[in-house]
């Protein structure tokens, strides 16, 4: 691998990562104010389509930027009427706005312009061009041939959509929010004490509703993002359960926003791996030592801890013993015997790459990489004291 | 409860819940230019309309039974189990194991191996969500999303690899050999001198489904497990303090919980017209069973009668998109509405409701 290869992958990390960390900071906003929001998937969902479908019939993209972050904004209020309002379970209504977006886009779509529940291929003038900053190299041959520097300035720094750069900003201007005014500090309070903020006079109320009302417009823009700037178009459930690994990512940031650019570029560059190397191979050994080495650690943790981690984790860890012992297995043929297939290199299955950044969330959430502690009064619907 | 009768509170609420729902469905219809009116007689047709519409409504209101169960019974202890749908996909890989590699000499032998076989896949995946849950408070709602999407890339590699019969190109495992299929609707109705239900796939684990009702309602409300699961789900301090292990509680209602969406692979596997696994075999069920538990007030008998009519509305729904340009995601749509109003909407329906009951009390007491 070349120095152009891992600048290469870095751009597509960032592209991949801008979804991600503004759905992410939705979640930020919304969950620092005790409201969890599971729909961050439908609002982007919908604001995509929106989104493309506007830009297509108008010719302008920045309408449909609009009209994408209106619809994401309609559906965090009906998330904010379910669970401020009506104090309804805040995880139900967001499940319900994430089937609604999935199967209202593709419905519409089909009303709209009978492609089988897409919108059409956008034209050039109705899409987020590249932004090609001053004496930037655009043509990909060229930039083979620059010098490392140049490289990294074209391919890394130049050439994005605005809306990456718009992204970026997202995260500085997030943390001022948050750190550095007087709203930002009640927002917070109202996630960790909604009591206290009610005593001193403040509408618990009306900071939840701006706060999802703030998730909606990031989900908007992240929904947006997708459909008209890295692809050219709304397909069917593409935003490709972005909105949950925002939430795995906010709960890996600690619900602090530069973390949040830090584990979504971390998921971003997870992506593209996936899209990039779509055939990894090892060699045998690599895989036992890999899968085994694992399960010993597992066990000998669980074993020092309570009887039912000793189930647990000493099951699975048989389990990946025995998946080693059949990749072996399944490499040793008659010609070469068991020792010499040790050293066989065998294809990784390609469902087993796709699943990779899923089983990253899964060993984020299992808080192996630190305890994460969730805002207070996250998820309870605030009952004023009569 | 608090003024409000009982039957409103099992009957009237659901009813006005699920009228919102089909008035927001009737806009949508309006909203993509299909006659709501027509597009309804299409739906109910194609549901009921003749004995095999009828025998599909209940096919897929066995699968909504078993996911709806699943549901519930998580909901019992406060827990959300999101991930019936790679349960299902996992139970199905379990009924196909035992299906193919052991060579049952009848049917019943089968149906009893193959469902433990089942249920006990679908209770595997669901172990480590569960253990993240109640050992390291990891959100189940997360890790299940997360297992479903591993559950289905584990079955691709499964049916494109070791359980793909040589020489076919379609991604599923081959036809169950003839001693494990089950007896259908329709044999049975024969046997009766009967003809009824078609050709439609529904078969003999409809009953597997009702007893499984049966099993969850005795489970829940008469057995010390289920007591100790609902004082969980109610309060989980109290229920420490009573000496309930929340641990352990966690772990055996989510485990059960994914035995019984495993278990609706029986119908969808070994009880279809060719029995094999295929890729995707869930279908959405897992996610259906959400809106029939809510729907059903997380009761056997209210998910019955929610798997009915969300069979009904998914039959309905491909064979109107069969017929019309509507896409047949608007069954989608519309679980998505009774979710919102029978689940996170419902005290918006409920408090309205208490209130003529309140006011209709004090009127009748001030008239005596």
């Amino acid at each position: 691998m070349d120095f152009f290869t891992f600048v290469q992958l870095g751009d597509a990390s960032v592209r991949m990562a801008i979804p991600l960390l503004l759905a992410c900071l939705a979640g930020l906003f919304s969950e620092r104010a005790g409201i969890f929001d599971i729909g961050l998937e439908g609002k982007m969902l919908a604001a995509a389509f929106l989104a493309a479908a506007v830009s297509f019939t108008t010719g302008s993209v920045w309408v449909g930027l609009l009209a994408g972050i209106a619809i994401s904004v309609t559906l965090s209020l009906i998330h904010g009427i379910a669970s401020i309002t009506f104090r309804g379970n805040q995880l139900i209504s967001g499940v319900a706005i994430n089937f609604f977006a999935a199967g209202l886009t593709v419905v519409i779509a089909q009303g709209w312009f009978a492609q089988g529940g897409r919108t059409p291929s956008l034209p050039r003038d109705a899409r987020f061009g590249s932004v090609d900053f001053p004496g930037a190299l655009t043509r990909v041959r060229d930039k083979m041939q620059a010098s490392p520097g140049m490289q990294f300035y074209s391919e890394f720094i130049s050439g994005h959509s605005i809306l990456v750069y718009l992204g970026l900003l997202t995260v500085p201007l997030s943390w001022w929010i948050l750190y550095r005014t007087r709203f930002g500090l009640r927002l917070r309070a109202v996630g960790e004490a909604p009591e206290a903020v009610d005593t001193a006079g403040i509408s618990v109320v009306r900071l939840r509703f701006s706060a999802v009302i703030i998730a909606g417009i990031l989900c908007g823009i992240a929904g947006a993002y997708l459909s008209t700037a890295v692809q050219a178009g709304f397909t069917k459930d593409m935003t490709a359960n972005r909105g949950f690994i925002a939430l795995a990512a906010l709960i890996f940031a600690k619900w602090r926003p530069w973390y949040a650019l830090g584990a979504c570029l971390l998921f971003g560059l997870f992506f593209a791996i996936d899209n990039r190397f779509q055939n990894i191979q090892l060699q045998v050994i690599w895989i036992m030592v890999l899968l085994i080495g694992v399960s010993v650690l597992m066990t000998s943790w669980a074993a020092r801890k309570e009887k039912i981690d000793l189930w647990v984790l000493g099951g699975l860890s048989a389990v990946l013993t025995l998946v080693a012992l059949l990749a072996w297995r399944g490499a040793v043929t008659d010609e070469i015997g068991a020792m010499a297939a040790l050293f066989e290199t065998v294809k990784v299955p390609s469902q087993l790459i796709q699943s990779l950044p899923y089983l990253f969330v899964v060993i984020v959430l299992a808080g192996f990489v630190g305890k994460a502690i969730p805002p207070r009064a996250g998820g309870q619907p605030y009952v004023k004291e009569r | 409860m608090d003024g409000m009768p009982k039957w409103a509170d099992v009957v009237l609420v659901p009813v006005i819940s699920l009228l919102l729902a089909a008035i927001i469905s009737v806009i949508v219809f309006m909203a993509i230019g299909q006659n709501p009116w027509e597009a309804i007689k299409l739906m109910a047709y194609g549901a009921v309309g003749t004995s095999d519409f009828l025998g599909y409504t209940l096919f897929y209101a066995t699968n909504f039974i078993f996911t709806g169960l699943c549901v519930a019974v998580a909901f019992h202890a406060s827990l959300f189990n999101i991930g019936g749908e790679g349960q299902v996909l996992l139970g199905g890989l379990g009924a196909a194991i035992v299906c193919i590699f052991i060579p049952w000499p009848h049917w019943t032998l089968a149906l009893v191996a193959g469902s433990a076989a089942a249920a006990l896949f679908g209770a595997l995946w669901v172990v480590i969500p569960a253990y993240l849950q109640a050992r390291r408070g990891s959100h189940i709602v997360i890790t299940t999303i997360m297992f479903n999407f591993m559950a289905s890339g584990l079955l691709i590699f499964m049916l494109a690899g070791p359980l793909k019969p040589a020489g076919t190109m379609q991604v599923a495992t081959g036809i169950f050999p003839e001693a494990t299929h089950l007896p259908s609707l329709h044999d049975l109705a024969g046997v009766f001198g009967l003809d009824l239900f078609g050709r439609s796939p529904v078969n003999i684990s409809i009953f597997l489904a009702l007893a499984a009702c049966v099993g969850v309602w005795a489970l829940i409300w008469h057995t010390r497990l289920g007591f100790e699961i609902r004082a969980l789900g109610r309060s989980e301090s109290a229920a420490k303090y009573a000496g309930i292990s929340a641990v352990n509680i966690t772990m055996i209602a989510l485990l059960i919980s994914g035995g019984l969406a495993g278990m609706m692979a029986v119908n969808n596997t070994m009880g279809i017209n060719s029995p094999q696994l295929v890729d995707n075999a869930a279908g959405g069920a897992g996610f259906i069973g959400i809106a029939v538990a809510l729907m059903g007030r997380n009761h056997p008998v209210g998910i019955v009668i929610a798997a009915l009519l969300f069979g009904a509305l998914y039959q309905g729904g491909a064979e109107l998109s069969a017929a019309t340009s509507v896409q047949v995601q608007i069954v989608v749509v519309i679980q998505a509405l009774v979710i919102m109003f029978t689940g996170a909407l419902d005290e918006m329906v409920r408090s309205p409701i208490r209130k003529i009951f309140l006011r209709m009390d004090r009127s009748s007491a001030a008239g005596e």
